[in-house]
């Protein structure tokens, strides 16, 4: 069985994506700082809170260091605000990001209905482990007010139309990140969330 | 494509139990709102919303523990309200797994709880229940509408609709949006109950006022109106109950029907 952690900011509700991770045959434990014991075959970092706090909580309570802790074999999976947090900076909050990929985060257009809530289509524009399996246009659910902007864009593996294109799954190296919460998106986030799995298998 | 309009089922729950008249043949108990949860979620519901009409203290548990149950067999969000009056109750329903919190009499009585929930937990958990109703004393400062040659506003209402607040509803949805909340949920009292329609003027009015999402609730008989309201309105998501309540109008066969009516819906 594989084991992986949740990473827990302290504010929201983990219990979804715990509840989605057992239900695919993964052993989960949630930590709070990277300074236990790391014998987990992957990360994840959810998709609930805020950026400032969940940065620091992430970077200052810690005495290990985010990168040295992942390395650059530990597949991470960023849901959301997790997916944001790999950038250099977000309009969010004050804070610098993890910055493991060159870009940034910027609030959705004021024109738009803030959050986009709801039910959208993935356009998959190249394959990648995370949707194996994952038909292109089939529906995930999203409830974000940031989009992400990475430099290079094709670290871009699906993206979705909000009226203006928001980028919905990243892939670079061992990072990958959804800006949708495949933890709610039925049948469709759970076969993403195997995927993952079996990434942290290998 | 773009974003679809969601189909979301309500449950009126009381002591842990679903309540209101419920004719399934497929689930033995359709008492327990886990079964039908599940049963929702399979048909393609887009989220399920849980309100607790017994709300009362000695109940808080029995919601946890429901939520944690909901939460383990559905893959889809969820809300849940009713008698949400404090932070800490609040912080007890998300933590227990639910998705959404929706306040309404907490949120009038005590605005600022809207704005410690965004705080902690992010708008997207946020939803401001609104209970709105005519009233056709005019009164100074208020929005008027005219249906006829009757002239009314909207009036907020809280404990379940039993009391009037004196609030405008469309000012009052503007304020609920500044503090922080991540949706509402408009319920037309006129309408609830009905069977005749959703409250169209009432849903039109508050959606273009706010640019958070809005859920239109109450007044659902028939699958039709649900592609009139989102014909006639931009609002994001409606909300029935009964309709569902009988399996003639599966949300599935609902969900068909409104593909068909030209709205974009998740099939």
């Amino acid at each position: 069985m594989v084991k992986v952690a949740i990473f827990d900011y302290g504010a929201g509700n983990i219990f979804s994506l715990k509840t989605s991770l057992e239900k695919n045959d993964a052993e989960v434990d949630v930590i709070t700082s990277f300074d236990k014991a790391n014998n987990y075959s992957g990360l994840l970092l959810p998709g609930v809170g805020n950026f400032d706090p969940a940065i620091k909580s992430i970077r200052d309570y810690s005495k290990t260091d985010f990168a040295d802790y992942v390395s650059d074999k530990k597949p991470v999976l960023g849901i959301c605000l997790g997916m944001e947090m790999f950038f250099e900076k977000s309009e969010e909050g004050k804070e610098k990001g993890l910055g493991v990929i060159d870009g940034e985060v910027v609030l959705l257009p004021h024109e738009m209905k803030i959050p986009h809530m709801g039910w959208n289509n993935l356009n998959i524009k190249k394959q990648s482990k995370i949707v194996e399996g994952v038909k292109d246009g089939s529906w995930v659910y999203f409830v974000h007010s940031y989009r992400v902007k990475p430099k290079n864009t094709d670290l871009i593996v699906a993206d979705s139309d909000y009226g203006i294109t928001v980028p919905a799954i990243i892939e670079y190296g061992n990072f990958f990140g959804t800006q949708f919460h495949p933890e709610k998106s039925g049948k469709i986030g759970s076969i993403m969330i195997r995927n993952f799995l079996r990434e942290c298998k290998k | 494509m773009t974003l679809t309009k969601r189909i979301i089922p309500c449950l009126d729950v009381a002591n842990g139990r679903v309540v209101k008249g419920l004719h399934f043949s497929s689930i033995k108990d359709a008492g327990d709102p886990v079964l039908l949860a599940e049963k929702y979620s399979k048909e393609g519901a887009d989220e399920l919303i849980f309100l607790d009409i017994t709300a009362s203290q000695e109940h808080r548990e029995t919601i946890k523990t429901l939520v944690s149950k909901v939460a383990k067999v559905i893959d889809i969000p969820f809300t849940v309200g009713g008698g949400v009056k404090t932070l800490q109750h609040a912080r007890d329903i998300l933590l227990s797994g639910a998705d959404k919190v929706a306040i309404n009499t907490g949120a009038v009585k005590n605005p600022e709880v809207i704005t410690e929930l965004m705080e902690l937990f992010g708008k997207q958990c946020v939803v401001v229940a609104i209970d709105a109703k005519r009233n056709y004393n005019l009164e100074k400062g208020k929005n008027t509408y005219s249906e006829g040659d009757k002239k009314f506003w909207f009036e907020v209402f809280i404990y379940g609709g039993k009391k009037g607040t004196g609030l405008d509803a469309v000012d009052w949805a503007k304020n609920v949006e500044k503090l922080g909340a991540g949706e509402i949920l408009l319920t037309s009292i006129d309408m609830d109950g009905t069977k005749d329609g959703y409250d169209t003027l009432l849903t039109k009015e508050i959606v273009n006022k706010v640019s958070i999402p809005v859920i239109a609730s109450g007044g659902c008989g028939k699958p039709e109106h649900m592609v009139d309201i989102f014909k006639m309105s931009d609002v994001d998501a409606a909300l029935a109950a009964s309709i569902f309540h009988y399996e003639t109008h599966s949300v599935n066969r609902v969900k068909e029907f409104l593909k068909k009516g030209g709205i974009p819906v998740r099939l």
